[in-house]
């Protein structure tokens, strides 16, 4: 799509792009290509000065060759659509009901967005608290029985915590999303349905279903992504688990992260990164496809 | 609604009352042990009932995760991400839409890329260059001439650190492109038959016309620089530049004595509440920015 009238000048469209032209170069290009470079080479010993030695994909083949990156990986995966399961169910029922548009549903959509606001290290700090095992929600399981439930110490109630925090926080985007997409949905599509016959549960599973199709695929991608990269599941699980108990909760933006900052190992974080970045193309790519094919529904 | 269901619409109400229940109830658990004293808190089960400790909780809180320095330098880098998100976006995308210049689709497919890497799979590197901005300018002068500077510009632990890099992503451009798109020709056409130059239809018919836009970008710009965690946490050494998100870190009790989960979560009421009542009172404005951003 252009715009037919254009303003004619060689040097004010450059003069208007260059604030954001220089920040992702400097903020997102220089450091995207250094991923790279280090991906594939070592940096000489204790900071030392002369050439990077390039070592072709032997970062990488010892990173695959490390039982403990699977497991993060697999860790990840687990996680990834686990939340993304939890919070797209949750959101869409509520979606659903609000958008039966019955008297006071105003209100309770004004609630259901609140989620999104609070930070992921809040949501983990209050999660904690909540999800503790000597005191809050789920303590109380503990007087009947000692160690029913405890975070600290196993790994899969860790693993549970993690994934009900980004689940919860992410409830509120999943819902403004839907409740969007079933407003665009026309009245008299479902005032036609209802004309022959149809109930309210039989318009939600066969109309509004279907044709919120693209929605709920564009929300399973992002969320997808999110929960394998975002910024959210390094807050939670820093703020909630550490990674602990016994790496169980190890994801891999999480390992990426203390792996260079804390064990500085700069060349095998870069690879992991780049299978990370990878990894997003493919979604996003799969994604773009989808898009392309979403015009049949409009 | 359409037809009487009374039965399925109490179905409804009672799945919504679940719903509110499932979202308030963190809410409500964080400012109940806010207001609680250690014993309290600690007792279980959780008592839902509010205590009487709640200034002392805030003013403990306050003093433990040095909160008001924290909080200002939230505020000030969650304004400067979001005002310059919102200048440097609108002149971007001006310069996207009203121009036929041959580089445009090149600037275009460079932005969006932006759009692929989230900041947490690039932030070594970003930190690296936030260590040494012009690097890449020494880099690029060497090899073109050979000389050597020794031109430096270090970050870290600076206001510019915490923003500058928050700044460069794409979401905004394509907010502000997809609605130049959707202004009328003719708005144009006339402003040049008027004799208007780009730079007078930029500031006196684009961005007034852009006010909605600008706020629906403002609303979830500040929210989402309010709440950044990993950037800030990895490039604020010095106490000086911590913002609230990082200060966080500090509030989790010690797990040796008796937690106080009262003056953590008085803390974590503190810092979410600002995003927290962006969302609520601009709720319109943020859902617009929101979903127009990402589609």
């Amino acid at each position: 799509m252009n715009k037919r009238t254009v303003f004619k000048s060689w040097w004010l469209p450059i003069a208007f792009a260059l604030p954001q032209l220089l920040l992702i170069f400097f903020f997102f290009y220089w450091p995207a290509t250094s991923v790279l470079t280090w991906a594939f080479s070592l940096e000489p010993a204790f900071g030392g000065v002369g050439e990077r030695l390039f070592v072709g994909w032997d970062n990488f083949r010892e990173v695959f060759a490390d039982t403990e990156y699977w497991r993060s990986v697999s860790l990840s995966l687990f996680f990834a659509f686990s939340a993304t399961a939890l919070s797209m169910f949750i959101a869409f029922v509520l979606a659903i009901c609000v958008d039966r548009q019955l008297k006071g549903s105003g209100l309770f959509r004004f609630f259901y967005i609140w989620p999104y606001a609070i930070a992921a290290p809040a949501v983990g700090l209050a999660f904690r608290f909540i999800f503790a095992p000597e005191s809050g929600l789920i303590a109380v399981v503990n007087t009947w029985s000692p160690d029913l439930w405890n975070p600290a110490k196993f790994g899969s109630h860790a693993m549970i915590l993690v994934i009900v925090c980004f689940a919860w926080k992410w409830i509120g985007y999943n819902f403004i999303f839907m409740t969007a997409g079933l407003q665009s949905i026309p009245r008299s599509l479902i005032e036609a349905s209802a004309m022959d016959g149809s109930g309210p549960v039989r318009r939600a599973l066969d109309l509004q279903i279907p044709l919120l199709a693209p929605t709920l695929f564009f929300l399973l991608v992002l969320n997808l992504t999110e929960s394998f990269v975002g910024p959210d599941t390094y807050g939670i699980v820093d703020l909630t688990t550490e990674g602990g108990p016994n790496k169980s909760t190890d994801v891999m933006v999480y390992r990426i992260v203390s792996e260079a900052f804390r064990g500085l190992n700069y060349s095998g974080a870069a690879a992991q990164s780049l299978v990370l970045i990878a990894l997003i193309m493919l979604f996003t790519f799969i994604q773009f496809r989808y898009v392309e094919r979403r015009v049949h529904y409009k | 609604m359409i037809e009487r269901t009374p039965i399925l619409n109490a179905v409804t109400y009672f799945i919504m009352f679940l719903g509110l229940l499932l979202i308030l109830g963190p809410f409500w658990m964080i400012f109940a042990a806010s207001t609680q004293s250690l014993a309290q808190v600690n007792t279980v089960p959780f008592n839902f009932v509010p205590g009487a400790d709640f200034l002392h909780n805030l003013q403990a809180a306050w003093q433990r995760a040095n909160l008001g320095p924290a909080l200002f330098n939230s505020l000030v880098t969650s304004l400067l991400v979001m005002s310059g998100k919102v200048i440097v976006a609108a002149l971007s995308a001006f310069a996207i839409v009203y121009f036929r210049s041959p580089l445009r689709h090149v600037f275009f497919w460079m932005v969006f890329l932006t759009l692929m890497l989230p900041l947490e799979v690039r932030v070594i590197p970003t930190y690296n260059i936030a260590a040494d901005v012009f690097a890449p300018v020494r880099w690029l002068i060497q090899t073109l001439t050979g000389i050597e500077l020794s031109l430096q510009w270090n970050l870290l632990n600076s206001y510019s650190g915490l923003v500058l890099p928050l700044i460069a992503t794409a979401t905004g451009t394509f907010l502000y492109r997809q609605f130049y798109m959707t202004l009328p020709d003719e708005l144009a056409e006339a402003a040049k038959m008027d004799g208007a130059r780009p730079l007078r239809f930029f500031i006196d018919i684009l961005l007034p016309l852009s006010r909605t836009n600008m706020l629906a970008l403002a609303t979830i710009m500040f929210v989402y620089a309010w709440n950044q965690y990993l950037w800030p946490k990895l490039m604020t050494t010095e106490a000086d530049y911590q913002t609230a998100m990082v200060a966080m870190r500090t509030l989790v009790p010690n797990i040796n004595s008796l937690p106080e989960w009262n003056i953590s979560m008085a803390g974590a009421l503190i810092i979410m509440l600002p995003p927290l009542i962006v969302v609520a009172v601009l709720q319109r404005w943020f859902v617009r920015g929101l979903v127009s951003t990402e589609k």
